[in-house]
């Protein structure tokens, strides 16, 4: 199994900490992980966005120009990375903010409002565990026990009093994540 | 296996030089390599070990305090990125002069000039070829990995202090900013000075009766006395080439074809590897892991038995010159690369294979 990920959207919306969870708890399971951020003048313009690599065998490059999936949380992701993600893959995004939909006919297609979910229930700062959470719905690379510990490595300990919001947050993600295009498969 | 952490290639530098035991971090901000420093400060190696972390006032007193720490025979080290880095060549020429050890660490960024902070390998030749005046050469790791940039820092210490020389850690921004994960080796206790004493009897630790004083100076007035150094050191970087000579070979067995990238470009020349492969094309790579000494008899060999050579780089074309100073047989040798910053994608690289080698 190797999963190729583009995380992408605002700076402050989690983009990068979501990313380093997911490989963190890669890491607890025993796979090969590779976590490249953007650092560059993109950052300095208020967007972030983070390539993940989870993988059973030794990953070759870190930077791609194809991703199996592409998680995008503002328009300028989706204008930037729509067209990155390999047919048959998935694209999920969170409808905030998005003025121009997906258009491409041979990806699965998925949105999350998780933003506006958040907001509703004062769950603001765990926004982006709700958008890991509705994709391990759609693709389970890691299990929810490995989450905690990637979890508990990755903030530091005066942060621990929030993972359990965090966990909540990945279980209304999951719930949450609503089909738009399914390929049949 | 040591401890396993999930890093960044830049603090994996920081945390691997405290496990060194190294003395001294003289440093100034730059990006992208800041994180050196930051972890460092963070980590508060001087309450532990002792190791001493200093924010110099720029980049040339770094070196020089590079310099003042190397001739007691303390395991000192720099960081920074292409414009500071060329900030430093006077001192790194003084540490190549003087015979000291001292680890130099440049996380290269898009050049000419202040450039950009994206990530580059336009400085190959400078670290490679000299960049410094006088004839001199660096031993220059290029890891691949946040692994290997761990791995390098006490691997250079070592080699520093085994020849009297300074060392280059040659990478770039994106393997110092990206994270992998890396097995940290366990952490070896500081030298204590009698061991320097005994370890380093060149250094400058105080003279005792029982001999002279030890200078170090590069100046000598005498020519005679000057080429005297120059043959020393020539006889130093002939043995360098003989013993310390590093390099991988990924699906070279039944290539046709090979790549040759050292870094970050080898990482993205194996995706290319997957993708060619997939189409049928026998491709493997060959990377250098030192740089200078370069692997020129192993490419030599390798040239002799496939129908062509890409170099991957992201510069113009630097170490595509000594891939040609190495290799013997009548095959195409052809350079890709992009520059300022821009990283070449695995289909790219394909695609030029394709058209600029087997297509002739």
């Amino acid at each position: 199994m190797t999963e190729e990920i583009i995380i992408a959207g605002f700076g402050g919306q989690g983009v990068l900490s979501m990313g380093k969870i997911l490989a963190y708890s890669g890491v607890m399971q025993d796979q090969e992980v590779s976590w490249m951020p953007s650092y560059g003048p993109e950052m300095r313009g208020g967007t972030a966005n983070v390539t993940v690599i989870v993988s059973d065998e030794r990953i070759s490059s870190p930077i791609l120009n194809k991703f199996d999936t592409a998680i995008i949380l503002n328009q300028q992701s989706m204008d930037k990375f729509e067209d990155s993600v390999k047919p048959g893959g998935l694209l999920i995004f969170d409808p905030n903010g998005i003025t121009r939909f997906p258009k491409r006919k041979d990806i699965n297609i998925y949105s999350i409002a998780a933003s506006d979910e958040a907001g509703k229930l004062g769950l603001s700062i765990v926004f982006n565990m709700m958008v890991l959470g509705g994709f391990l719905k759609l693709k389970p690379i890691v299990n929810l026990e490995n989450i905690h510990k990637g979890l508990e490595k990755s903030l530091p300990s005066r942060h621990h009093k929030l993972i359990p919001d965090n966990e909540k947050a990945i279980g209304i993600g999951m719930e949450l994540i609503q089909p738009i295009q399914v390929l049949e498969s | 296996m040591g401890e396993l952490r999930l890093m960044k290639g830049n603090e994996a530098i920081a945390e691997a030089a405290i496990r060194a035991g190294c003395d001294g971090y003289f440093g100034y901000p730059i990006t992208p390599q800041s994180e050196v420093m930051e972890y460092l400060m963070a980590e508060k190696p001087y309450e532990s070990t002792g190791m001493v972390v200093l924010q110099a006032e720029s980049e040339v007193a770094s070196i020089n305090m590079l310099y003042g720490g190397a001739g007691t025979g303390k395991i000192v080290m720099t960081s920074s990125s292409s414009p500071g880095i060329s900030l430093m060549q006077e001192g790194i020429s003084y540490l190549a002069g003087t015979q000291l050890p001292a680890l130099i660490v440049n996380i290269v960024r898009g050049g000419p000039g202040l450039g950009t902070i994206q990530p580059s390998q336009a400085d190959y030749n400078q670290a490679v070829k000299g960049g410094g005046h006088g004839d001199y050469h660096m031993i220059v790791y290029a890891p691949a990995s946040v692994q290997e940039m761990a791995d390098f820092v006490a691997t250079g210490f070592k080699a520093a202090f085994k020849y009297r020389t300074p060392v280059m850690i040659l990478s770039d921004g994106a393997i110092g900013q990206m994270m992998e994960k890396v097995y940290l080796s366990d952490p070896v206790p500081r030298r204590t000075e009698e061991e320097i004493i005994s370890q380093c009897p060149w250094a400058t630790t105080g003279r005792p009766p029982t001999r002279d004083h030890n200078i170090i100076t590069s100046l000598d007035l005498d020519p005679a006395g000057q080429e005297r150094l120059n043959l020393v050191l020539q006889e130093k970087y002939r043995k360098i080439e003989e013993n310390e000579v590093m390099y991988e070979e990924i699906e070279c067995e039944d290539a046709e074809y090979i790549f040759t990238a050292f870094g970050l470009s080898a990482r993205i020349c194996q995706k290319a590897i997957e993708l060619a492969r997939e189409k049928g094309i026998n491709v493997g790579l060959f990377r250098p892991i030192t740089l200078f000494p370069f692997p020129k008899k192993e490419i030599r060999e390798l040239g002799r038995k496939v129908k062509g050579i890409m170099v991957v780089e992201m510069n113009a074309g630097q170490m595509i010159e000594d891939v040609r100073l190495s290799v013997d047989s009548d095959i195409p040798i052809e350079h890709y690369g992009r520059f300022g910053g821009i990283i070449p994608t695995p289909d790219e690289i394909v695609n030029v294979l394709e058209n600029k080698i087997i297509g002739d």
